[in-house]
């Protein structure tokens, strides 16, 4: 009896501390510091004091209005969309062949540990790596193409801005396309495996298991890589930055590149740089939340339809107790 | 004839199968197979034919040219490896010792803690980099490893991970008999819970090493000093007009810093791969 009065919750709080002191100190005072650089006057180096601006929002004006910040901004979100379609299709196209019960691929580690393989590499190794490969005129990969007979001369791919963000776009994708396809076929080994088996006595096609059964339950976890991925690509840095330098014309500047490039690239306009800094945070914060909305919804009405087809079946039940 | 054709389509689709799964696999493979062999080649036999399949004989020489300019590839990596070190010892074992916290007591703000550490799991840390470069040179701590390894005390993801982990196998018995036996809170974490969790430390452990391994943005505003340079920012010197018809030189730099990754990769890929999906499905 008397050990029970012995209270342990002082430990819960003690065992937090570090975690919380550090949050505190490295997490939130920077973020907070950060967005009051946004509205002071903060520019190059060595400068201590903060003088907040007579108009407050003219950091943010400023930057909103900047053809360079917007272009960045587009930028950003075409190179990750033209990364994340191509992944999530060939990472569900991976996954329904690696979990297809008729197809039994043989060498399934192999082929995920190679596939897997470019997402653990430093990515300023992968750029600088890529900026050599495709160089021109004479370059592995222009060689490779001329081998092939795929193109007749070679391709200056850093000078144009298609080919640039292509390459970019690429690199994105074959990095993160190994992880989507192990994090979505994780997903499908969590499906009950009874519903495949009922699926394929009542004579299902592989397609049909896909698209009725697979596919639909791995929406919590498609939506999870996509908030992942988005936030994750609205950061994009190494690549850009030291592929082409964001070049050409700016066509491979992201948002990360241009706020690096505003603070540490010699003009040290820190207030300009937290106020873009703050932009992307609020677009992140704002596509997060209609994603997550997104999902609560979709949870929302399953559980209602759920709901509804369990009470109709009481009611089946009631009615035949009844008869 | 039906089964037949069903045959024939089966065949068909696996063979596309086993085809798109190997041109994927040299996707992966053919960079850095070019590399690593061009790395032995001198740049004239790279300008001459800038795909070697096989060694050629100029590692040497083309390593002479590599550290004879401003690459120096034993500082940035003793400076990566105490930065990588010291950053999961500190993340793994204080997201351990909250998560435990989490666990095992009943506490007023438990579960506001935890809402708490669910909101901030999203955060992007690079947002606040301008504070934090501002807040580093206040205090004097640009050029030096500690702001890089410190803030890993606190990884919001890491401590739900070691929660879930926690709760699915911490039988609490133990916790109380340890107590019965006189064992203090602290001692009964570092030597009866620690233990436990040595499965899912391990799969943190790597994942912590190789993100700060590879952290490119931080350092690169953080150090200017070149005697704290890190593996990748020694790896965007590469990039500058120094080496710019040094190919062969260029393609040994890359692959130093490769190399060790494909050791660590390939001695552990099958305990990386199921920690990715383990990953996944604690979310």
């Amino acid at each position: 009896m008397h050990r029970k009065s012995i209270s342990y919750a002082k430990y819960g709080y003690i065992f937090s501390i570090p975690f919380v002191l550090t949050f505190l100190v490295f997490s939130l005072y920077p973020l907070l510091y950060t967005v009051v650089i946004g509205f002071t006057d903060l520019r190059g180096i060595g400068v201590k004091e903060l003088h907040f601006l007579a108009q407050p929002f003219e950091n943010f004006k400023l930057i909103l209005n900047n053809p360079s910040f917007r272009k960045a901004l587009f930028n950003t979100g075409f190179i990750w969309i033209c990364n994340f379609i191509p992944q999530l299709s060939i990472a569900l196209l991976l996954t329904a062949w690696f979990t297809n019960r008729t197809y039994k691929v043989k060498a399934q580690g192999l082929f995920k540990v190679l596939i897997y393989m470019p997402n653990i590499i430093t990515i300023a190794t992968i750029a600088i790596l890529f900026h050599t490969l495709f160089g021109y005129p004479k370059g592995p990969i222009n060689d490779l193409f001329m081998m092939l007979g795929l193109i007749e001369k070679p391709i200056n791919f850093h000078i144009q801005t298609g080919t640039a963000r292509g390459v970019v776009a690429f690199v994105q994708f074959w990095i993160w396309y190994g992880n989507t396809m192990i994090v979505l076929i994780a997903g499908v080994l969590g499906i009950n495996p009874t519903l495949f088996e009922a699926a394929e006595i009542d004579g299902a096609t592989p397609r049909q298991i896909f698209f009725r059964i697979t596919l639909p339950r791995l929406k919590t976890i498609i939506l999870y890589v996509l908030v992942t991925s988005m936030i994750g690509g609205m950061q994009v840095f190494d690549m850009p930055k030291l592929f082409l330098l964001g070049g050409p014309d700016n066509a491979t500047l992201t948002t990360s590149v241009f706020i690096y490039n505003q603070a540490f690239a010699g003009s040290y306009l820190f207030n300009r740089a937290a106020a873009a800094s703050m932009v992307v945070f609020a677009i992140i914060a704002v596509l997060s939340v209609i994603l997550f909305q997104i999902l609560r919804d979709k949870d929302a009405a399953l559980h209602r339809k759920w709901e509804k087809a369990e009470q109709r079946h009481r009611r089946a039940e009631a009615k035949e107790a009844a008869v | 004839m039906k089964s037949n054709s069903i045959r024939s389509t089966r065949i068909v689709a696996k063979t596309t199968v086993y085809t798109v799964c190997i041109f994927l696999s040299l996707l992966s493979l053919f960079p850095f197979w070019v590399m690593f062999m061009n790395a032995t080649r001198s740049t004239f036999e790279i300008q001459q034919n800038s795909i070697g399949l096989w060694p050629s004989k100029f590692l040497v020489s083309n390593w002479n040219v590599l550290t004879g300019k401003s690459f120096n590839p034993l500082v940035g990596f003793s400076n990566s490896m105490i930065i990588s070190s010291g950053a999961t010892l500190c993340a793994v074992y204080f997201s351990s010792l909250t998560a435990y916290a989490l666990v095992a007591y009943s506490w007023k703000l438990r579960q506001p803690f935890f809402t708490f550490i669910m909101a901030v799991l999203m955060i992007p840390a690079q947002v606040s980099s301008i504070g934090f470069y501002q807040f580093m040179y206040r205090i004097h701590w640009t050029n030096n490893l500690l702001p890089l390894i410190l803030p890993a005390i606190a990884a919001p993801a890491m401590v739900f991970f070691m929660r879930q982990y926690l709760l699915a196998t911490l039988p609490l018995d133990i916790v109380d008999s340890a107590r019965i036996d006189g064992s203090g809170e602290f001692y009964t974490f570092n030597r009866i819970v620690l233990p436990i969790m040595k499965p899912a430390i391990a799969t943190q452990a790597i994942f912590t090493f190789v993100l700060h391994w590879n952290n490119f943005f931080l350092p690169l505003i953080l150090l200017t000093n070149k005697d704290k340079y890190t593996m990748p920012i020694m790896v965007s010197l590469l990039r500058g007009d120094i080496y710019k018809t040094e190919y062969g030189s260029v393609y040994l730099g890359l692959s130093l810093t490769v190399l060790p990754l494909f050791v660590v990769y390939f001695l552990l890929a099958k305990h990386i791969i199921a920690g990715v999906a383990l990953g996944a499905l604690k979310e």
